[in-house]
């Protein structure tokens, strides 16, 4: 397979999960809030930090007013990060990838752009941001299933899927990122409000279960009350549920398994799978997890460098296939 | 009703399927009877039903002068356009006749040069010729084919008969949308497959692949066949990435490949693999900066030493273009005569040398009756419509033809036939050309009917979709 093919086919994987985790993060963002007493002092801008656009929305926005928070996630063009710039990213690596993924997912990846494209507007009402959001989560788990069920599992398909498993877990460590440190130092300052807040405190770990569809499976699975030394070890070792980084590390090599000269990027993978077996999650809350996300977030970008240094740039002199 | 064909009325042109008003020909009648059978309503949800198929196919093509709009949605009018079988049969074999000469004439001119020995064809025309390739001279590619893939434009005059209007060599585009034409009225007018045979065209793809495949240099059960293309900003790159996903090829760009001990290979995620044919879209000129233009990033480097070593198929070979010039044009009804020794099934059209002393004066003093054509322009660039032009665009050609008459050649206008078209709540004539494409390799094959282009607007004869043209559905159908 082309070099360049697996590589456009590995961001059309990324762009794809980046849609939708936006999406859901939205979705659940908002309704979280709804949730919270009015005044505290998580806001809309929380949701800027977590995608990490501070810069950007400074450059156009004054204020982390909803709306304004809103469009910028959603659709602002000027914002790479934006649900629809991804989506549009996306339709591009599918658009230059048709011969090489069926047909109909390319129908169906340019029909949601469509969607999207005609249904953005910097007025939207909460009741038609919603239906908007759940239809681009819904149409891209369709997309996802006509991947699985409609293309050949062969090495394109890998690196679609090593493309999402990459960014999916790449999420879920921000989101255990936004449940414990965005959200709690922002309270520490404040011991009124702490004390005030503290039965909230689950609510935001809930979100995030919800966020990532895994509410349901983390009852099964942990029979415990919903509390952050729980639901972060869940969220970062558990290897059935498939949105937890432990499981996209386990179907990372399973993908890399099929592929040639794959020692490098399975060596990457690994590490990832130590820094997260390894770690002991009550101790890191006491104190903060921010170095440990840090660490595992950069880990997880040495992943994509040595993907890109085996397979998107081959050293030409390297010996010819017989 | 929604359709009246007692107001449709082509006027003094040849329409293909309403000979005169409310008297469609015979082999439409079902066609427009259907038509007419449906209500204004049912007209516009086929209508957006089509657009809507179109969009959600992407199919699409790009339109070099809208800076930022990189791919634009294919125009489509949904009347079929409708050949009977007896005609396109003769015609197929008057397009498969036109192939073989024009070849046999390349690979003369890159080898013995017969045809000007023995005066049929001065030597000096393609000593001047923009698309000679002093490179190629003394090849002999597999089986003597050059122009593999010939895409042919035909017209019909007022009289209805096909003439042959150009020959395209090079890379002639247009083959995706004739297929994807097809598709889309599969999808919006299924009802009318019910009540004709029209013949498939699905085959071209799988055509396509085995001309290919049969010019790899080592014969392989799986020779390494590529879509070659200049990349996503190119106008054809949906085409290119059609054709790969079709015939299932890798579709790779200049820097997919690299050359090594003059053979090609691809730079894959397991290092590099060899590559046998490559099916290129690219101008002769970009296809190697080492041979041609040095800055070309397009290109492969070495390609060309690569091909003159017989290590790689390129389709069309470079050179091809020699033949595919409005002046060379002129000549082929007697090569045909000469290599073949059979006369032309399909005409050309009448044509005016402005090389020629005599004939170029009365170009220039016809101009505002002729069409004036570049000889190596393509995509209908360039030309002057006399009867649509204005007293300073003729001065203007006049003054190019003085200058350099070799890039010249001039033809009466053809009062091109007409097919209805769906507007606005009507149905009017529009003028209409056809593109069939024809495949030479170890035997010849010619798509049953072509992409039928149509200038959208009223009057125009510009129908390149490069400049605003539309597209119909081709069916050949026995009567």
């Amino acid at each position: 397979m082309l070099s360049s093919v697996a590589e456009r086919v590995y961001w059309l994987g990324r762009y794809l999960e980046r849609v939708e985790n936006a999406a859901r993060l939205l979705k659940i963002y908002s309704a979280m809030l709804f949730d919270l007493p009015r005044g505290t002092s998580v806001d809309w801008s929380t949701l800027i930090d977590i995608s990490g656009s501070h810069v950007k929305y400074a450059e156009i926005y004054q204020s982390f007013d909803e709306k304004q928070v809103v469009n910028f996630l959603l659709a602002h063009t000027e914002n790479p990060g934006s649900i629809f710039s991804s989506l549009a990213m996306a339709r591009e690596n599918a658009r230059t990838s048709r011969e090489v993924i069926p047909s109909e997912t390319w129908e169906q990846v340019n029909a949601l752009y469509y969607t999207v494209k005609e249904n953005i507007n910097p007025r939207l009402s909460r009741s038609a941001r919603y239906t908007l959001l759940e239809e681009i989560i819904t149409d891209s788990q369709r997309i996802e299933g006509l991947f699985v069920s409609s293309m050949s599992h062969n090495q394109t398909y890998s690196f679609i899927e090593i493309g999402r498993k990459l960014e999916r877990a790449d999420m879920t460590s921000r989101l255990v990122d936004v449940g414990s440190i965005n959200l709690l130092p922002a309270f520490a300052g404040k011991t009124q409000q702490r004390l005030f807040l503290e039965p909230y405190e689950n609510i935001v770990w809930i979100n995030v279960l919800r966020c990532l569809g895994a509410f349901q499976a983390y009852r099964q699975q942990v029979h415990n009350r919903v509390s952050g030394n729980m639901v972060v070890p869940f969220l970062l070792k558990d290897e059935e549920f498939p949105r937890a980084i432990g499981f996209c590390l386990g179907a990372l090599i399973e993908h890399l398994d099929k592929l040639p000269n794959n020692d490098d990027v399975k060596r990457a993978v690994t590490r990832v799978k130590r820094i997260t077996r390894e770690v002991d999650v009550s101790q890191l809350l006491d104190k903060g997890l921010l170095e440990f996300i840090d660490e595992l977030q950069i880990s997880i970008a040495d992943i994509h460098e040595e993907i890109s240094r085996v397979w998107f740039s081959p050293v030409i002199s390297q010996e010819l296939n017989p | 009703m929604a359709i009246d064909w007692k107001s449709y009325n082509p006027g003094e042109f040849y329409d293909e399927l309403i000979s005169t008003p409310g008297y469609p020909r015979k082999i439409a009648r079902i066609l427009t009877k259907y038509l007419a059978s449906l209500s204004q309503e049912e007209l516009k949800q086929r209508k957006t039903a089509v657009e809507h198929a179109i969009k959600s196919m992407g199919i699409s093509f790009t339109v070099y002068s809208e800076a930022g709009n990189i791919d634009r949605q294919w125009p489509f009018d949904l009347i079929p356009r409708i050949i009977a079988e007896k005609e396109w049969n003769r015609t197929s074999e008057g397009l498969k006749q036109r192939q073989r000469a024009l070849n046999c004439f390349i690979h003369d001119v890159y080898n013995e040069g017969k045809i000007f020995k023995d005066k049929i064809l001065p030597k000096e025309l393609i000593r001047k010729s923009k698309n000679f390739r002093k490179e190629c001279v003394g090849m002999k590619p597999l089986h003597n084919v050059w122009a593999h893939i010939c895409g042919t434009d035909l017209i019909r005059d007022a009289d209805g008969t096909f003439y042959v209007l150009e020959d395209n060599l090079r890379v002639p585009s247009g083959v995706s949308y004739m297929l994807e034409n097809r598709t889309v009225t599969k999808r919006v007018f299924p009802e009318l497959f019910e009540n004709y045979d029209i013949q498939p065209i699905t085959e071209y793809p799988n055509q396509l692949f085995e001309t290919l495949a049969a010019i790899s240099p080592v014969p392989k059960d799986y020779p390494e066949v590529v879509v070659l293309t200049p990349g996503i900003y190119n106008s054809a790159y949906f085409e290119h990435s059609f054709l790969a996903q079709q015939m299932g090829c890798e579709l790779v760009q200049g820097s997919d490949l690299v050359v090594e001990d003059d053979h090609v290979f691809m730079k894959t995620i397991a290092g590099l693999a060899p590559v046998d044919v490559i099916y290129r879209r690219i101008d002769d000129l970009f296809l190697d900066p080492e041979a041609f233009y040095p800055d070309s990033a397009l290109g492969v480097p070495g390609l060309m030493r690569a091909w003159l070593k017989g290590n790689v198929g390129l389709v069309n070979a470079p050179g091809a273009g020699v033949a595919d010039d409005k002046v060379i044009y002129t000549f082929v009804p007697a090569m045909i005569k000469y290599y073949l020794g059979e006369e032309a099934i399909i005409p050309n059209v009448p044509s005016y040398l402005c090389t020629d002393k005599k004939q170029c004066d009365y170009v220039l003093k016809n101009l505002h009756k002729l069409v004036v054509k570049p000889a190596n322009e393509s995509g209908g660039y360039g030309m002057l419509i006399g009867p649509q032009s204005t007293r300073k665009q003729r001065e203007e050609f006049a003054r190019k033809i003085k200058a350099n008459p070799r890039e010249f050649m001039a033809q009466p206008l053809i009062a091109l036939s007409t097919l209805p078209v769906l507007c606005e709540n009507t149905v009017e004539p529009r003028h209409v050309d056809l593109r069939p494409f024809c495949l030479q390799g170890t035997k010849s094959y010619v798509t049953a009917g072509g992409l039928t282009r149509v200038a959208m607007v009223k009057g125009s004869y510009v129908v390149n979709s490069s400049q605003g043209g539309g597209s119909k559905d081709t069916w050949i159908v026995s009567e």
